[in-house]
C-alpha cells in the first residue's frame, strides 16, 4: 500500500505493505532506528512508540492501523544537540545501562507526561508497567522520569 | 421498567424495610464459639474435600484482595449499588470468622445472614449458595477453618440510602431468596442432578450469566441468557446459547477445567479468572456440571454461524482484518496459544459485542505465573470508529447474524470504563504443561 503518516511533525509518505508492523515501516524504510525490537510480541515495551498521544508497541501495530496518523518515536522528543526534558533527564540520571529499553521507555514515559505532567511516583510505576528493563536500572528510569515530571 | 418507575419501587420497598426494622427485631445471633476449632478437629479428606470445593465455588476469587493474603477478604466489589467489600473469611477471631459453628457458617449460606444475625449484602451469592448442601459445606467450612488466620478488618462498605438499610435486604430476601438445599429431581439421573445442585448452587453460573432486574435480583424468567460483570457479557449458556460451535459435555469439561477448548476458544475477562479456580475442582463434579449445562443448551447454537462472505462494503473493516488479526487467527498454531479462527468465535456470533470490543481494545494479558496465551491490545493505535468498521466486518463475514445495534455506544463505554474492565490473564491454560500435552 501507500499510505501517510506524520512522523515526528512532518508528513511522510510510504510505501510498506499495510499488514507490515509499524516498527519494520520506521526502521527500514524510513531509517529511524530509535525504536527498537524485543519480542515482537507486544510484551516487552522496547518498541514502544506514540500514535497520537497514546503509547503503543509498534511491533504489533500494522502499517494500515495508523495511515493517517500522528507517530511520534524518541528522535521526536529532541536532538543530540538540543535534548529534550525527558531526554536530559535520563541522561542527568544516567538511567540507561545496555540502554536497549530505553527509547521504548522514553515514549511510555512521555505518553504519561502528555496526559499528566507532573505524574507522581505512583502514577509513574503503574505507567510504565508495561515495560521490562533486563539491566534493572528501574530505579534510575524511575528517578529520570520523576525528574522530568518535576521540571 | 424505566428508571423512575424503578426508583419508585424502591423507595416503597426501602419504606417496607424501614417499617419492618421498626417492628421486629433482627434474627437472633448465633453463639460465638469459645475458640476457634483446632485444625486438627477435621479430618484431612474433609479438608481436601473442602478444598476442590471452595476452588468450584471461586470463594477466593471475591474474598481475596489484590495482592492481599488468601481469604482475608477486602477485595471491592462494585455493584450497581456501590462499592462492597469482601469480608474476611480466614479464621482469624477478631477479624474473620474464627468463632463462627458450622451452624452460623451454613447459616451465612442458606439465609445470607452472618453470625450475628445480621444481613449481608447479596453481592455474596447466597441467592445460589443457598443451594449447597450440607456435606458440600461442611467440607468447605473445614478448609477455610484450616486456613491460615490473617488479621484484616474489612474496609467500610459504601452502599448509599436506601441500598444501606440492612432491613430492606429482608424484604429481598422475601422476594428472590428461595432457600435451600437442592432438591434432586427425579425425572434426572444423579449426575444430572449433582451438576445442577453444583451449577445452580455453590457454582452460582446463573450469578453472571443470568441478567438482573432493577433491585439487583437475578431474573428468574430470563434464566441463563446472558448477563453483564465487571465490563465484560457473560454468555447465554441455555436453550438461547448462541455458540456457533454447538457445545458437548467433553468440551464443556475441558473447558470449564482448563479454561481453553480448541473448538471454542480461551476463557478471559472474569471467566478466566473463574478457571483458574476450576482447576482445582473434582473431575466428577466437573463433569455433573459440564453434563447439566450442555444438557440445558439442547440443540442450541453450532451451524448458522459460518457463512464467509468473500466480497465487503465494509473496506476498512476488511483491511484491519488482514493487517491485524488474520496473522493469528488464520494462522499455523494451534489453540491455545494459536487465535481461534473467527468462524467459531462467540465474541463475534454472541449476544452481545462487548467482549469482542474488551478484546480488540485490550487484549489477553500475559500470566505473571506460567505460559498462558496473550493477544496484544489495540486501545492505543486504534480510533472508536476503526473499532466499529472491525467488529461490524467480523460480525458480517464470519456469521449469519443481524448486525450489532448501537456499536458505536459499546464501544464509547468499553474505553470509557476501561480502567474497571477485569484485565484476567487467561486462566488454567498454560499452567501445567502436561494438560495440553506441550512441553
Amino acid at each position: 500500500m501507500s499510505g501517510r503518516i506524520e512522523l515526528n511533525g512532518e508528513w511522510r509518505e510510504v510505501r510498506s505493505e499495510g499488514d507490515t508492523p509499524l516498527l519494520y515501516v520506521l526502521r527500514d524504510e524510513l531509517g529511524l532506528n530509535g525504536a527498537k525490537y524485543g519480542c515482537g510480541l507486544g510484551q516487552c515495551g522496547a518498541c514502544t512508540v506514540l500514535v497520537d498521544d497514546e503509547a503503543v508497541f509498534s511491533c504489533v501495530t500494522p502499517l494500515s492501523m495508523v495511515d493517517g496518523k500522528r507517530v511520534t518515536t524518541v528522535e521526536g522528543l529532541g536532538t543530540v544537540e538540543h535534548p529534550g526534558p525527558l531526554q536530559r533527564a535520563f541522561v542527568e540520571e544516567q538511567a540507561a545501562q545496555c540502554g536497549f529499553c530505553i527509547p521504548g521507555m522514553m515514549m511510555r514515559a512521555a505518553a504519561l507526561l502528555r496526559a499528566e505532567p507532573h505524574a507522581d511516583e505512583k502514577r509513574i510505576r503503574e505507567a510504565l508497567q508495561p515495560n521490562l528493563c533486563r539491566c534493572g536500572t528501574h530505579m534510575r528510569i524511575l528517578r529520570a522520569v520523576k525528574k522530568a515530571a518535576q521540571a | 421498567m424505566n428508571a423512575g418507575a424503578a426508583r419508585n419501587a424502591l423507595l416503597a420497598l426501602a419504606g417496607l424495610a424501614l417499617a419492618g426494622s421498626c417492628a421486629t427485631s433482627e434474627t437472633d445471633a448465633i453463639a460465638r464459639l469459645e475458640a476457634a476449632p483446632p485444625p486438627t478437629s477435621f479430618s484431612p479428606a474433609l479438608v481436601e474435600r473442602g478444598a476442590r470445593l471452595t476452588a468450584l465455588g471461586d470463594c477466593q476469587g471475591c474474598h481475596t484482595a489484590e495482592d492481599g493474603r488468601a481469604f482475608a477478604g477486602g477485595r471491592p466489589v462494585e455493584t450497581p449499588f456501590g462499592t462492597i467489600y469482601s469480608t474476611n473469611i480466614t479464621p482469624e477471631p477478631r477479624t474473620g470468622i474464627g468463632l463462627w459453628s458450622e451452624q452460623a457458617f451454613r447459616r451465612a449460606l442458606r439465609e445470607g445472614l452472618d453470625r450475628g444475625g445480621r444481613h449481608l449484602y447479596p453481592a455474596f451469592p447466597y441467592d445460589r449458595f443457598t443451594l449447597a448442601s450440607d456435606e458440600d459445606i461442611r467440607a468447605i467450612y473445614a478448609f477455610l477453618m484450616t486456613r491460615p488466620p490473617v488479621s484484616a478488618p474489612p474496609p467500610r462498605n459504601r452502599i448509599p440510602f436506601p441500598f444501606n438499610v440492612r432491613s430492606f435486604l429482608a424484604v429481598w430476601n422475601a422476594l428472590y431468596l428461595h432457600p435451600g438445599p437442592w432438591k434432586n429431581d427425579p425425572a434426572h439421573d444423579a449426575r444430572w442432578n449433582r451438576g445442577g445442585e453444583l451449577a445452580e448452587g455453590l457454582g452460582h453460573c446463573s450469578s453472571c450469566h443470568t441478567p438482573r432486574n432493577a433491585l439487583g435480583a437475578e431474573r428468574g424468567d430470563r434464566h441463563f441468557e446472558g448477563g453483564d460483570t465487571e465490563g465484560w457479557h457473560a454468555y447465554a449458556i441455555g436453550a438461547t446459547s448462541q455458540s456457533p460451535v454447538g457445545w458437548t459435555e467433553p468440551a464443556m469439561r475441558k473447558y470449564l477445567r482448563d479454561g481453553w477448548e480448541a473448538q471454542h476458544g480461551v476463557a478471559r475477562g472474569p471467566m478466566a479468572a473463574v478457571s483458574r479456580g476450576l482447576v482445582h475442582a473434582d473431575e466428577g463434579d466437573l463433569a455433573a456440571i459440564a453434563h447439566y449445562i450442555v444438557s440445558g443448551m439442547g440443540h442450541a447454537g453450532g451451524g448458522g454461524a459460518r457463512k464467509e462472505s468473500a466480497a465487503s462494503a465494509n473496506a476498512q473493516g476488511e483491511r484491519l482484518y488482514r493487517d491485524a488479526c488474520a496473522q493469528c487467527h488464520e494462522g499455523d498454531e494451534s489453540l491455545p496459544f494459536g487465535g481461534l479462527v473467527l468462524a467459531q468465535s462467540i465474541g463475534v456470533a454472541g449476544e452481545s459485542p462487548r467482549n469482542l470490543v474488551n478484546m480488540i481494545l485490550y487484549g489477553l494479558p500475559a500470566a505473571g505465573d506460567g505460559t498462558a496465551p496473550i493477544m496484544p491490545g489495540f486501545a492505543g493505535a486504534m480510533s472508536d470508529a476503526q473499532v466499529v468498521a472491525l467488529s461490524s466486518y467480523l460480525r458480517a463475514r464470519f456469521t449469519n447474524r443481524p448486525p450489532w445495534p448501537d456499536l458505536e455506544s459499546v464501544v464509547a463505554k468499553a474505553r470509557k470504563e476501561g480502567e474497571r474492565v477485569a484485565k484476567t490473564p487467561a486462566g488454567g491454560a498454560g499452567l501445567d504443561p502436561a494438560r495440553w500435552g506441550g512441553t
